[in-house]
């Protein structure tokens, strides 16, 4: 083998070749999914995140949700019965950065929305148990003691706005406005839903006096799944 | 002059070589090596505890097995793997080349203070919440930035050394650990791709969302296993392994074509992760039958590391610290067969998901990444101490059962977990409803999480026994102990 002998005494030969050769396999896997139109399927139903969704998400990312729940169903007989329909490409097209997990310590979420009550939701994360006497889950009693400290949502919502998040200026606009009312029992949500349709909206969290934690994570966990409009889909809608 | 040549070249030149090897920042690296390992072990222990006994959650928010599962990995892959390897490959680059540290002391101090403080920001971010949520690259942009500087200085400093070098040859270890730098800068540099809400806050948010997002941290996770795991570990193999045992490497063409076709085909096989997902098929199939092909040159890897024992297998039995060695090369092979297994769909069915994962990593970090790190830190320490031996060989090969067994331990329950709870989620009743609720899966894990965590704590109490036979090999104490004989020759039959 003596042409190896040039690679082998030349630094920067042998450098620049093993990154030409590390770089074609992802080049060939990544690059398509960009450019290939029916990657992403065409579906209706899906909107950007309420700004308390978006808090909620980011909490979720915060706790490390991911290293137990994924949210991400596959097209199997068990799966479809035990969570629902196998999960689409677009239903997390506007998650940045994407949760779809990778163990399942405990059940899947991607279509957690709707299945339980705000009020299990709330008395299962103060105390898992209390709930499930079995589960393994930690508690997370202090989201409901920790009041929502966001007072940059707006600038939360450009930055998605800078990674394709399609957050109208009305949307920026009426950000912080949004966050409060999407768990106020008494607030008008009719502009609201018309900007965030299907959102959780009133008491969240079993105390309509403060804005917390609580709030967020229930408004996100409420929307899991429920975005896309499955009755509406034909087969060829789903071609990838 | 051959690969083997070179090897023997540079066990001639030994320690009386007249070059002036930068040595103090190596011994930096190996304690921190040690240090890591023992807080990565400890809080593995800890969060398997969690799972078994959801009590050790403490109520608090700081420590969530959420918050701590990300310390246990980064300690483990970056802090402890990290260490080893920034530590063995600035050692391994000036003696096979013969020079000293490009950039001197100074250089070397950076990258060694910078990539603790990488560490220390990553860490202390986890446990207060701060996290970009993708898996083995939680750490935030700013942690990322940094990270990404010490890197440069990293590479600039290898890259240097070679170029000093009095040899006219690369040996085939800095092979590994150049494309090991600079693989790990492309992936760190694109899956870290994101954008800040503001300039004094923590917090960003990725480039890319869903499909894309997925593969691209697949792509990386993947290969962080591939380059940061594997190639990097590979270059300490084929120093280490040479020279504890006192032979050439086994075959100069086997490495050229296994390390060519290694770092070409890892690349590819990040979509095994995402199997049956969102992400089209098309990908899915690609990134499973490259790791099937990739079944081959991970044996090559293998095979060279071990047939370098040719000659010199009686060994094996007198010296605990060679056993480390050869015993991580021959996890190294099992974890890169059940790899390819798990990346064919069908299996993958059944596996992801579950606790077999779990195992498969840990068969490829405790026996693979760790054993071979614990055998070149055994190697290190004598010789970066000046000491003729270490401490006691009796305790290094207590350590080696200690942690052999907990291994054992350990992939075992998962295994047995993994597929027991895989197959209670697809059981059907006789009336064709599903046979199990979730939470009764989970219940059904719990002697098991009891066994890993106990496979786990012996492994940590393997690593203590090595901290204190390594602590006393510096300061030169050797302990009074009947060492094994060697074996008498073999007498062809009269």
């Amino acid at each position: 083998m003596g042409w190896h002998g040039k690679i082998e005494r030349n630094v920067i030969l042998l450098l620049v070749l093993s990154l030409l050769t590390v770089s074609i396999g992802g080049l060939v896997e990544i690059v398509p999914l960009f450019t290939i139109e029916s990657t992403i399927e065409k579906v209706k139903g899906m909107r950007p995140y309420t700004p308390l969704e978006l808090v909620g998400r980011n909490i979720y990312i915060r706790e490390g949700c991911y290293t137990c729940h994924s949210q991400q169903i596959r097209p199997f007989r068990d799966e479809a019965e035990r969570y629902g329909h196998y999960s689409l490409a677009a239903e997390s097209m506007y998650d940045h950065p994407f949760q779809w997990g990778s163990k399942r310590t405990g059940p899947d979420l991607a279509r957690v929305g709707g299945k339980y009550s705000n009020e299990w939701h709330v008395a299962h994360m103060i105390d898992p148990r209390e709930v499930v006497p079995e589960s393994i889950m930690p508690p997370y009693a202090f989201m409901l003691e920790n009041t929502l400290d966001v007072d940059d949502i707006a600038a939360h919502l450009r930055a998605n706005v800078a990674v394709g998040v399609p957050y109208s200026e009305d949307m920026i606009e009426n950000a912080a406005a949004d966050l409060a009312v999407q768990a106020d029992p008494d607030g008008d949500h009719d502009a609201f839903l018309e900007r965030y349709p299907k959102a959780a909206v009133g008491d969240l969290d079993g105390d309509p006096g403060r804005l917390t934690e609580m709030d967020a994570m229930v408004a996100y966990l409420q929307i899991l799944g429920r975005m896309v409009d499955f009755d509406a889909l034909t087969v060829d809608d789903l071609r990838q | 002059m051959s690969v083997a040549e070179v090897a023997v070249a540079d066990a001639a030149a030994g320690r009386t070589e007249a070059v002036a090897y930068n040595e103090r920042i190596i011994r930096y690296f190996v304690i921190a090596t040690m240090f890591w390992g023992v807080a990565a072990f400890a809080v593995g222990v800890l969060i398997a505890l969690q799972l078994a006994y959801p009590v050790l959650n403490l109520g608090l928010e700081w420590t969530t097995f959420g918050r701590l599962r990300p310390v246990h990995t980064s300690a483990a892959i970056f802090a402890f793997g990290g260490n080893a390897l920034l530590g063995t490959s600035l050692y391994v680059v000036q003696r096979t080349s013969r020079a000293s540290l490009f950039g001197g002391e100074a250089l070397g101090l950076f990258v060694f203070f910078g990539y603790q403080a990488f560490i220390v920001m990553a860490a202390l971010g986890y446990v207060f919440g701060v996290t970009q949520g993708r898996e083995y690259a939680e750490p935030e942009w700013y942690v990322d930035l940094w990270l990404t500087l010490v890197w440069v200085v990293y590479l600039v400093v290898f890259v240097g050394t070679l170029m000093k070098r009095k040899e006219p040859h690369i040996y085939v270890a800095n092979w590994f650990y150049l494309a090991f730098i600079v693989t790990i800068a492309m992936l760190h540099i694109v899956n870290n791709l994101a954008v800040p809400v503001s300039w004094t806050g923590a917090k960003s948010y990725s480039l890319f969302s869903g499909v894309q997002d997925a593969l691209t941290q697949w792509w990386y996770g993947h290969n962080a296993v591939g380059f940061f795991l594997t190639a990097g570990f590979l270059g300490i193999m084929y120093y280490f392994i040479p020279k504890q045992a006192g032979r050439p490497v086994y075959s100069y063409r086997l490495s050229i074509i296994h390390f060519w076709a290694l770092i070409f085909l890892y690349i590819w096989a990040g979509p095994h992760h995402l199997h049956y997902t969102a992400l089209p098929d098309w990908a899915q199939n690609l990134g499973m039958v490259f790791s099937v092909m990739l079944w081959m040159p991970s044996w090559g890897g293998m095979i060279n590391g071990i047939m370098t024992l040719s000659g010199a297998w009686d060994k094996l039995r007198t010296d605990p610290v060679l056993r480390f060695l050869v015993t991580s090369v021959a996890f190294y092979g099992m974890s890169t067969f059940e790899g390819p297994v798990m990346s064919i769909k069908q299996v993958n069915a059944l596996s992801h998901y579950t606790d077999w994962t779990v195992g498969h990593v840990h068969s490829g970090a405790l026996g693979w990444v760790a054993f071979v790190s614990f055998g070149a830190v055994y190697y290190l320490v004598p010789a970066l101490w000046r000491r003729s031996q270490l401490y006691s060989e009796r305790l290094v090969s207590y350590h080696f059962w200690i942690a052999t067994i907990g291994i054992v331990f350990y992939i075992t329950a998962m295994w047995v977990s993994g597929i027991l709870q895989g197959t209670m989620w697809k059981s059907y009743d006789h009336l064709g409803f599903l046979q199990y609720s979730f939470i009764e899966t989970v219940v059904e894990m719990h002697p098991y999480y009891v066994i890993r965590a106990m496979g786990g704590v012996l492994f940590l109490i393997g690593a203590l026994i090595m901290v204190y036979n390594l602590w006393r090999t510096a300061r030169g104490d050797v302990r009074q102990e009947v060492r094994a004989a060697a074996a008498p020759l073999a007498q062809p039959a009269e």
